[in-house]
C-alpha cells in the first residue's frame, strides 16, 4: 500500500507545483518585472553584483561635471512611507550627482494621507514623469506591488521587516574595502573565511535579512547572535551559511566583521524586553571589543543608539566603519540609479 | 410559483446518504423528489408528460444538490464584494443548493430580523441560504445573543467567525445556551494572542518574507481548549449534549484533538476548505495576496494531514469558505490585504480532480463529503439526500469532463482565487434547486 506522501509525489501534478495565477505575482519566485529592479539581493546574480560594486567605483572616482551628464534631466522620483535619512539622502544624492531630478514624496505631506492606495501614487508618480521609483516602505512587499501595477523600475530602499538590499551591497563593498582592498572580482569564494556577525534585533530587521541571502554567496558564514525574542531559532533556514551562536562573546571571537543592529521600538509590536538585561548581554563596549574582537571591522547601518546596542566609545572608536558604510551608500546607489535608468527590458544593463 | 416537473434520464445517480450508486432516473414533482427507478420505469400521465422538462443525464452523475457549509455572502452590507444574489448565482454554478451564510455581515447577522432578511424571497437567491447567527453580540466575544430568537428566525448554528469566542466563560455559557436550543457552535479556532500583526503562517516561509506568523497552535491551543468545556459540559449534561464545529480547520493537531476527542465520545465535528488540503504556505510566492487567508496556508505537513484527515474519515465536510473581496481590496501590501478568496465555483472540480481522481477517495465518499455529512453536521432536513420525500435539491455533472477554471467567469462579484487557470475535473451540467433549474452550463 503506497502511502499518502508516495501517492502525492507520484501525481502527475503536485498541487504545488502549479502556477497560482494572481493579478501581480508568480509563485516563489522573487523576479521581478522591470530589469532594472532590485527588490531583493536575489534579483540580482554576482556577474551584476560585481559589476554593480566596479560601477560605484567608476562614478566615485569619475569627474563630478562629466558624471552629472550621465541621467541629466531623467526624472526619479523617491517615495518614503517611513522617515529615514542616510537611505533617502544617499539615494537622493546618488542620483542628482548622475544629473537626474529627483522628486521626495513622503507619506506625511501628500495624498497619501488621505487615503490614497500606493497602486494610485505610483501611476500617479508614473503620469508625473517618473522613470524609476526609490520605495521605502513599513509593508514587506509593497515595492513588487508598486513594480507590478507601474512596470517601472523599482528600488527597494527598505520594506518592513523584509529587506534593504542596497544597504547589503553598500555593506559588502565596505567589507571589501576592509579585507581586501584593491580586489573587485566577485565570485562564490570571494568571503571565503570570513565570517560576519550580525547581532541584535534580528527578527525586525530587513538589514539583517538582505545581508544574510547576500553574503554567503559570497563565501562568507554569517553569524547571528541575539535573544531568542529577537532572533527565533528559524532564521537560519531562509539560506545557506547561517548560524546562530546566543553568546555574544563567542559570536565576536570568530568574526572578522561585526554588524551591530538597532533594537526597532516602532517594530516591538508588545514584546517586552528588558534592556538592562539586553545591554548586559549583547552590548558592544570597548572591553568586549577589545578582548574579543580587538582586529575586527564595526558596522552599523544606522540610526546607532548610543548607550544601548554599543557604546559611544566603540561608535566613535579606531574599529567603526560606520561613516565608511555611509559614504559607500553614495556610491553603491549611483550604480543602482544608473541601472535601473539604463536597463533596457531585453535585461541588457549598459 | 411551483416547480415544474422534472424527470432526470439515464444518468448514473450517486446518492451516499441512501447508499446507492447506480443507474436510475429521478423525478422531481413540486419541488420534491417524487420517485427513484430503474431506468425507464418512471411512467407519467399524458398531462403531466405534455409539461414535463425531461433532462437527459446520459454520462453524468446525477446527485443531491451540494451543501456548503461555510460561506460568507456579504450582504448586508456589503454588496460591492457580494450579495445574496450573486454569492448564490456562484454557488448554483458550482453545484451547490444550500449554503450557511456567516454573520460577519454589516450589520453583524445578531437578530431575527436580519435572519429572516437574508432568507426573504426578495433576496433572490439561486440557491438555499441557512443563516448562521452570530454568538455575541457584534462577534465581540462579550454579551450572547438570543439563540431562541435566531433560531426561531431559521438559523442554523451560532458563530462568531472572522473572530474566535476566546474567553473561556463566554465559550462556556454560549456552549450551554446553544445545545439548550439544539444549535451548534462553530469555532473560528484563532487564539488572537498569539496572531497579532500576523498575516501568513508562522515560520521559515514567513521569516523569509519579513511577514509575523500566526503559529498553528493559535488554531490547535483553542481547538483543545474548546474540547475541554465540551467534555466539562458533556459530562455534567442531563440533556442534550453540546456540538462543537471547528471550522475551516488547517493544522495536524486541530484535526487530531477532533478525532481524539470523538474517540472519546463527544460531539466534536470539523471541516476543511479545498485551499488547506492544496496549498502552502508556499503559494504567498511573491506576497500573493490571493493566497492570504486566516486560518493562514500552512505547512507541507499540515497540508498533507488535511489530505489525510480526509481520508481517513476524520473530517466531516468540505466547505469553502467562500470570502469573495473586490479587487481593489486585494490589490494592496500584502500586510494590508483582507483575508479570504472565493471558492463555490471551484470546489467540486478541485475534490473530483484531487481528492478523487489523484488520491483515490472514491466518488461516493467525495460527494458524501458534500452532500450528507455537512446536511447532517447542521440539521438540513430533506437536504442532502434523493430520497423519496427529500427536496429536489440536484447537481447534473460529467465526472470525467477536465476543463480550466477562468476567474473572469464568475459569477460572484469577485475575483479573489488562487485557482485561476487551474484544470478542475467534473464539470457541472445543471444545477436544480427545490426542482427548478437555477443552473445550466
Amino acid at each position: 500500500m503506497t502511502t499518502l506522501r508516495q501517492s502525492i509525489q507520484a501525481s502527475r501534478n503536485r498541487p504545488d507545483a502549479l502556477p497560482v495565477s494572481a493579478p501581480f505575482s508568480a509563485v516563489a519566485t522573487h523576479a521581478p518585472v522591470h530589469p532594472g529592479s532590485v527588490l531583493g539581493v536575489a534579483d540580482l546574480t554576482l556577474e551584476q553584483i560585481d559589476h554593480i560594486l566596479a560601477r560605484a567605483s567608476f562614478l566615485t572616482a569619475e569627474d563630478p561635471l562629466q558624471r552629472a551628464h550621465r541621467l541629466a534631466k531623467r526624472k526619479i522620483a523617491l517615495l518614503f512611507y517611513e522617515s529615514s535619512t542616510r537611505t533617502r539622502t544617499s539615494f537622493e544624492l546618488a542620483a542628482k550627482a548622475l544629473g537626474a531630478d529627483t522628486t521626495l514624496v513622503s507619506n506625511l505631506s501628500s495624498s497619501i494621507e488621505k487615503g490614497e492606495s500606493l497602486k494610485d501614487t505610483g501611476l500617479t508618480l508614473r503620469a508625473l514623469g517618473a522613470e524609476a521609483i526609490l520605495l521605502r516602505h513599513p509593508n514587506s512587499g509593497a515595492p513588487w506591488l508598486l513594480e507590478q501595477v507601474t512596470g517601472l523600475p523599482v528600488l527597494n530602499a527598505g520594506d518592513g521587516m523584509h529587506e534593504h538590499p542596497s544597504q547589503a551591497l553598500l555593506d559588502l563593498r565596505t567589507i571589501l574595502a576592509c579585507l581586501q582592498p584593491g580586489s573587485s572580482s566577485m565570485h562564490a569564494r570571494t568571503l571565503d573565511g570570513v565570517t560576519v556577525s550580525i547581532t541584535g534585533d534580528i527578527l525586525h530587521s530587513r538589514v539583517a535579512r538582505s545581508n544574510m541571502l547576500l553574503l554567503p554567496r559570497l563565501g562568507a558564514r554569517v553569524l547571528l547572535c541575539g535573544p531568542e525574542a529577537l532572533l527565533p531559532a528559524v532564521a537560519t533556514r531562509i539560506g545557506p551559511g547561517i548560524e546562530i551562536e546566543r553568546d555574544f562573546e563567542r559570536a565576536l571571537a570568530s568574526s572578522q566583521i561585526v554588524m551591530m543592529l538597532r533594537i526597532q521600538a516602532e517594530r516591538l509590536a508588545g514584546l517586552q524586553l528588558d534592556l538592562d538585561e539586553y545591554r548586559n548581554s549583547y552590548q558592544l563596549t570597548a572591553e568586549r571589543l577589545a578582548a574579543f574582537a580587538p582586529k575586527a571591522h564595526l558596522l552599523h547601518p544606522g540610526p546607532i543608539i548610543r548607550g544601548l546596542e554599543l557604546t559611544a566609545e566603540v561608535a566613535d572608536g579606531p574599529q567603526s566603519r560606520i561613516l565608511d558604510q555611509v559614504s559607500n551608500g553614495v556610491a553603491i546607489r549611483m550604480a543602482l540609479v544608473e541601472r535601473a535608468l539604463t536597463a533596457s527590458r531585453s535585461g541588457v544593463t549598459q | 410559483m411551483t416547480a415544474p416537473t422534472t424527470l432526470i434520464r439515464g444518468g448514473r445517480l450517486i446518492d451516499p446518504a441512501s447508499g446507492i450508486d447506480e443507474k436510475r432516473d429521478l423525478l422531481l414533482r413540486d419541488g420534491r423528489v417524487a420517485e427513484v427507478s430503474a431506468p425507464g420505469r418512471i411512467r407519467l400521465s399524458q398531462e403531466e408528460a405534455a409539461h414535463a422538462v425531461t433532462l437527459d443525464a446520459t454520462g453524468l452523475v446525477v446527485a443531491p444538490g451540494l451543501i456548503d457549509i461555510h460561506v460568507h455572502l456579504r450582504e448586508p452590507g456589503q454588496t460591492h464584494k457580494e450579495t445574496i444574489a450573486s454569492g448564490t448565482a456562484a454557488a448554483a454554478a458550482g453545484g451547490f443548493t444550500a449554503v450557511a451564510a456567516m454573520p460577519n455581515t454589516v450589520p453583524t447577522n445578531d437578530t431575527p430580523e436580519i435572519t429572516r432578511w437574508m432568507q426573504s424571497p426578495e433576496r433572490n437567491a439561486s440557491a438555499r441560504v441557512f443563516p448562521i447567527g452570530a454568538a455575541t453580540r457584534g462577534l465581540k466575544g462579550e454579551q450572547l445573543n438570543d439563540f431562541a430568537a435566531l433560531k426561531a428566525a431559521g438559523a442554523v448554528a451560532v458563530t462568531d467567525d472572522g473572530h474566535p469566542i476566546l474567553r473561556d466563560n463566554i465559550m462556556r455559557e454560549v456552549l450551554v445556551a446553544a445545545t439548550r436550543h439544539g444549535l451548534p457552535v462553530i469555532q473560528h479556532a484563532e487564539d488572537t494572542r498569539l496572531t497579532a500583526g500576523a498575516s501568513m503562517n508562522a515560520g521559515a516561509v514567513a521569516f523569509r518574507l519579513g511577514l509575523r506568523g500566526m503559529p498553528p497552535e493559535a488554531e490547535y491551543g483553542l481547538v483543545e481548549r474548546d474540547i475541554r468545556l465540551v467534555a466539562e459540559l458533556s459530562r455534567d449534561a442531563k440533556g442534550p449534549r453540546p456540538h462543537l464545529h471547528v471550522a475551516h480547520t488547517s493544522t495536524a493537531q486541530a484535526v487530531a484533538a477532533v478525532h481524539q476527542a470523538r474517540r472519546n465520545g463527544l460531539r466534536v465535528t470539523c471541516e476543511v476548505a479545498p485551499h488547506h488540503f492544496l496549498l502552502t504556505e508556499q503559494h504567498v510566492g511573491c506576497y500573493n495576496t490571493h493566497a492570504k487567508m486566516n486560518p493562514p496556508l500552512r505547512s507541507e505537513a499540515d497540508r498533507d494531514a488535511m489530505i489525510q484527515g480526509i481520508l481517513d474519515g476524520v473530517v466531516d465536510a468540505i466547505a469553502t469558505d467562500h470570502a469573495p473581496h473586490a479587487a481593489h481590496e486585494k490589490e494592496v501590501e500584502f500586510e494590508r490585504a483582507p483575508n479570504g478568496i472565493t471558492g463555490l465555483e471551484t470546489a467540486l472540480g478541485l475534490c473530483l480532480r484531487w481528492l478523487h481522481t489523484e488520491w483515490h477517495l472514491p466518488l461516493s465518499r467525495v460527494l458524501s463529503l458534500l452532500t450528507a455529512q455537512p446536511a447532517a453536521l447542521l440539521g438540513f432536513k430533506g437536504r442532502g439526500t434523493l430520497a423519496v420525500g427529500s427536496f429536489a435539491d440536484v447537481v447534473l455533472f460529467d465526472p470525467d469532463a477536465e476543463w480550466t477554471w477562468h476567474a473572469a467567469d464568475s459569477r460572484s462579484r469577485s475575483r479573489n482565487t488562487p485557482f485561476d487557470g487551474w484544470t478542475m475535473r467534473g464539470r457541472v451540467h445543471h444545477t436544480l434547486s427545490e426542482g427548478r433549474i437555477v443552473y445550466s452550463a
